[in-house]
């Protein structure tokens, strides 16, 4: 198969011309899908997840028996179930209950709790990584639970969580794709949209595939950076 | 009397580690706490700051009281704290931050004080250490006394009533221990309040002015240097003399 459309493209001056302007002509609406969706879907879902991650791994180290719990069953419900289950639960299911919530947002919904489950568990190991008599420092020179977390222990914390946590946020800009099943004009949605007009499937789908691989490289990178400057003071 | 410990418990579970302690200690005093392992004087000194919270009794630095006989607030806690500066024996410095920025942390967090004027005090707390060339070091590219001096300045820029140390130095290579010492002889020279667990005997004798023998959570004598040493009246005391000399 593959061999037989390389010919194709080889062989046909015609045809290889009609991809390459394919490829052109799809290449701005799925990067507008990129810059309008993907990418704010990604970081809004990141930023609403990782605070729904502190939460909970405070909750779970909180010695606070129903806070423990309550964080425990989230957690596990959210990692019991597929990802595209929840999608569906929130976009098509709700609206039996009365619960109508646009794309954008239900996408929104769904990835942050998808994030904040699985980020907890990476934050609260973090924040247990600290040595208790780093704690205790803190609170010895007059510091209160709060101060202490935030000067002291979650400073110490970010060290160790930034590569599982930059995995975590690789993995979220490919699952927007899912988004594209729920309506959201994401770029994978972009991608198929076009290629049902001219049936140019592997063509448009590879091309959202090498646009995702920009984005994750570039975000490697970017992480490759952060991890630089957080172990500056960690003997080497 | 600037501390008065009255009647202190402390459990932990079904062992009971600390069976009635009362002491006072002067303002300006040096006081050297001496005893074999497991006699409690670690949990002493933490039940001083509150790190560990006693089950029965009362402490009183200065003008603030702690009642332990009755429930104590987390507020009233924190205030207390500030009180005492504590030194631990594995230095504990904040690994993510220089030793200025160490030794800044606690005026600028706790008591709001702003940049500028903190990092002036910190670099005089550095520079009675005898560290302002390491003013901007990480904790990893200092030695083990060096840390233990930064975590010292770090306690003193809180301007305690009284300076807490547990074993200081037992952490350190013999080479390093007289650095560390010497700071804190100078604090005891200098008028600070100062409570001391340690094993250097030589420390105790140069620079107490009382020393307190623990045994089992209890305080089994107490006296200066010179009848502690010389002449001790228990017969514990003169076991655990003859066992570290
Ligand atoms: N958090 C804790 N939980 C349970 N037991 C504890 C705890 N901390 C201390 N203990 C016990 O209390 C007793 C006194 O301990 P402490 O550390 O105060 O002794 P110490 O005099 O400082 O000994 P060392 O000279 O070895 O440092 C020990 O038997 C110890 O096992
Ligand atoms: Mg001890």
């Amino acid at each position: 198969m593959v061999k037989m459309y390389l010919n194709n493209i080889v062989i046909d001056p015609e045809r290889m011309e009609r991809l390459t302007t394919i490829a052109k002509s799809s290449l701005l609406p799925l990067l507008k899908g990129a810059l309008y969706n993907t990418i704010p879907l990604t970081l809004l879902s990141f930023a609403f997840g990782l605070l729904l991650a502190v939460l909970t791994a405070l909750a779970r180290i909180s010695g606070v028996k129903l806070f423990e719990v309550v964080a425990r069953v989230y957690v596990s419900a959210i990692r019991g179930t597929p990802l595209l289950v929840q999608l569906f639960i929130i976009f098509y299911g709700l609206p039996n209950l009365g619960v109508t919530i646009d794309p954008f947002p239900a996408a929104v919904i769904g990835f942050s709790l998808n994030v904040g489950a699985y980020a907890s568990e990476i934050i609260r190991a973090a924040i247990l990584s600290v040595p208790k008599g780093q704690w205790e420092a803190a609170y010895s020179l007059g510091m209160n639970y709060v101060q202490a977390l935030k000067r002291i222990v979650f400073p110490q914390a970010a060290r160790v969580s930034v590569p599982p946590l930059s995995n975590t946020f690789i993995s979220l800009v490919k699952d927007t794709s899912l988004a594209s099943l729920i309506l959201v004009a994401e770029m994978f949605r972009k991608a198929q949209e076009i290629a049902s007009t001219n049936y140019e499937f592997l063509l448009l789908y590879t091309e959202a595939a090498l646009i995702y691989w920009v984005i994750c490289f570039v975000l490697s990178i970017v992480q490759d950076r952060i991890e630089k400057r957080l172990n500056r003071y960690i003997a080497r | 009397m600037m501390i008065s410990v009255n009647g202190l418990y402390k459990q932990f579970g079904a062992i009971e580690v600390l069976k009635g302690i009362d002491m006072t200690v002067e303002k300006g005093k040096v006081v050297v706490i001496i005893g074999p392992s497991g006699s409690g004087k670690t949990t002493l000194l933490r039940c001083l700051n509150v790190l560990e919270k006693p089950t029965k009794g009362k402490i009183k630095i200065g003008e603030k009281k702690l009642d332990f006989d009755n429930p104590v607030g987390q507020k009233d806690i924190h205030a207390f704290r500030r009180l005492t500066g504590m030194v631990f024996q594995n230095y504990q410095l904040f690994p993510h931050m220089t030793a200025i920025e160490n030794v800044m942390e606690g005026p600028i967090t706790v008591k709001k004080e702003d940049k500028a004027s903190a990092r002036q005090k910190a670099m005089l707390l550095l520079e009675k250490v005898g560290l302002a060339d390491k003013a901007n070091h990480y904790p990893f590219e200092l030695s083990g006394g060096q840390q233990q001096r930064v975590g010292i300045a770090r306690a003193l820029a809180m301007e305690p009533e009284v300076m807490l140390f547990d074993e200081p130095t037992s952490a350190l290579d013999p080479e390093l221990v007289g650095e560390v010492l010497k700071v804190m002889k100078d604090l005891a020279n200098e008028g600070m309040t100062m409570i001391v667990v340690t094993h250097e005997m030589r420390f105790a004798k140069e620079a107490a002015d009382e020393i307190i023998f623990m045994d089992q959570g209890m305080i089994v004598e107490r006296g200066t240097p010179q009848q502690l040493f010389t002449q001790p009246k228990e017969e514990r005391t003169k076991q655990f003399l003859q066992l570290i000399q």
